[in-house]
């Protein structure tokens, strides 16, 4: 599903940020990547996606080469990504249905697709009636329930979660991960970042740690 | 396409958690991306919604929106008052017609008869079409009659104006060399005073006017420039304001298009509105002047009219003032989304 091959980002300000990274990720695999604070964690999501581009190695998605994408073809290759992020990234302004449609509002799916699926993604969140509610009505375990209803809404093979309980007490974490390992079940390929190591030691995944920009394991 | 599957069918085992299973169950039979119609629906639906949310954007922040298109449609009223100012001037002068016509203005001495005589002998000669006889009284009539200053001329004791013979010559003579030559031989007769070639009135206003058409373009040339940088640079800040939004917009894979679908249909809106108000300010003015124009046409005789916007005109200004919005912000959007980017 996810391969990186031999991949190497270099800053020019910092040098070497990632090494000589390679795994696989197979469909409906789920792994934490971890490390410490600096170890590339958040590069290694940036070059997934392509927010970034890798100096050397190859970044395959699903058999598509992300490091050589043009730049007109990556809206099409982060719409096969659910992306969840540590602050939610939510918009404000618009209601809790709004959010979750708006990667289909993108894909451009009709009126009756759109309310059918964000009714369904929000279901699995736990987070039914609660479409018309603004973001900021919301608890932080129930804004990054429906950051995670927007990154599944579109039903992407791959999810890819950024530190997805740093803002969360334990009790809501354990939630959050037994909702991406319900994602796996289905056959959806999930990576998380994260460094709760407490939190990652009780869920027996594979892990893929960082140790300055060099994968000492997984 | 095994995962997908996959999930419907655990979808399906968690139905009773649905709140409106059957109706769930009978939308299911449409493929998941739905048919072609589907997809123009939406398409025409996402154009329709950037149209009335970028209004509802431009409602929702008054005075942002009002001091912006103040300012616009100033700018438009200004280009578009100019044109309307040169097309009356144009209506006026285009009357005048380029004829070849020779005003010869006789000398005070020369008496009624005198100048009758003189205009018979010109009659005569072969490359003269017509000549016209103005005697001082009737000259001083007609002065009377379309120059508005008649009680001050009935105060004058004797009558200052000239006998004017109108000489037209032939069609044939219509190169300005035989014309020249032609107002040199009256200028040489002893009862000429002096000899007009009336075109050359015409051909000098025509060249003030021509002068002035140029100035009026360079000028609204100008004034097409800054309606493009101000819709621009409000663009450029409703971008800014809406950064979170376009970034978030690019993470979850939105084509450029998308993006710049809403800003785009903002420019248009602002150019729009700027270009109907800049309407009813330059006609509201021109019904203002309309009343001491009509007065100034009067005492001059003339039966000159106002004219104001056509249909054709109207639809062109607002069309061009709306294109300009548009394009002013589609290329600040062309530049600043590159460097709108997720961080």
């Amino acid at each position: 599903m996810l391969k990186f091959d031999n991949v190497t980002k270099r800053y020019p300000e910092t040098g070497d940020v990632l090494r000589n990274i390679s795994f696989h990720l197979r469909h409906g695999e789920i792994a934490f990547l971890t490390g410490h604070s600096g170890a590339g964690k958040s590069t290694l999501l940036k070059l997934i996606a392509v927010m970034e581009r890798c100096n050397r190695g190859m970044i395959l998605l699903d058999g598509q080469n992300l490091s050589g994408a043009k730049e007109n073809q990556i809206p099409f290759l982060r719409r096969k990504m659910g992306f969840i992020y540590q602050d939610y990234k939510l918009l404000q302004d618009r209601t809790v249905f709004d959010n979750v449609a708006l990667p289909l509002v993108i894909a451009g799916s009709g009126h009756q697709e759109i309310a059918r699926r964000v009714r369904a993604a929000l279901d699995k969140v736990g987070l039914s009636g609660q479409e018309k509610k603004y973001p900021m009505a919301l608890s932080g375990g129930e804004q990054q329930r429906v950051g995670i209803a927007r990154a599944v809404v579109n039903k992407p093979p791959i999810i890819i979660a950024d530190e997805p309980t740093g803002n969360l007490d334990p009790e809501l974490a354990a939630e959050i991960m037994r909702l991406f390992e319900s994602f796996q079940q289905v056959g959806v390929t999930v990576l998380i970042a994260s460094h709760d190591i407490s939190l990652i030691s009780k869920m027996n995944h594979r892990v893929l740690k960082l140790d300055h920009g060099q994968l000492v394991s997984g | 396409m095994k995962p997908t599957n996959k999930r419907h069918q655990t979808k399906e085992v968690k139905q009773p958690r649905y709140a409106r299973p059957v109706r769930q169950d009978t939308r299911r039979t449409t493929s998941a991306g739905g048919n072609f119609v589907d997809k123009l629906k939406a398409y025409r639906d996402l154009h329709a919604h950037a149209l009335f949310s970028s209004l509802g954007r431009l409602v929702a922040a008054p005075f942002n929106s009002v001091m912006t298109i103040a300012v616009l449609s100033i700018a438009i009223s200004l280009a578009s008052g100019f044109y309307l100012v040169l097309a009356n001037l144009q209506q006026l002068t285009g009357n005048l017609e380029t004829s070849a016509q020779i005003s010869l203005f006789l000398k005070n001495e020369i008496s009624d008869s005198h100048a009758k005589q003189l205009a018979d002998s010109i009659r005569k000669n072969p490359s003269i079409q017509s000549v016209k006889l103005i005697t001082k009284e009737q000259a001083l009539a007609e002065f009377k009659t379309y120059s508005g200053f008649g009680s001050a001329i009935s105060v004058l004791k004797t009558n200052p104006l000239p006998i004017v013979i109108q000489v037209l010559p032939k069609d044939t003579l219509e190169d300005k060399q035989g014309l020249e030559k032609l107002l040199q031989s009256f200028q040489q007769s002893v009862e000429v005073d002096s000899a007009q070639l009336d075109m050359q009135w015409v051909e000098r206003l025509q060249s003030i006017m021509a002068v002035a058409q140029c100035a009026a373009t360079l000028l609204n040339l100008m004034l097409g420039f800054a309606v493009l940088f101000i819709a621009g640079n409000t663009i450029r800040l409703e971008l800014h304001s809406r950064r979170e939004e376009v970034v978030i917009a690019k993470l979850v894979g939105a084509t450029r298009a998308f993006i710049q679908r809403p800003f785009l249909y903002t420019g248009f809106w602002i150019g729009f509105i700027s270009g109907v108000v800049a309407w009813f300010t330059v006609t509201l003015m021109m019904l203002i002047i309309r009343q001491p124009v009509a007065k100034l046409s009067d005492l001059y005789g003339g039966d000159f009219h106002l004219l104001f916007f056509g249909f054709t005109e109207t639809i062109e200004l607002i069309a061009i003032s709306s294109a300009l919005g548009v394009l002013g912000s589609w290329v600040v959007l062309m530049y600043q989304l590159q460097y709108t980017k997720p961080e």
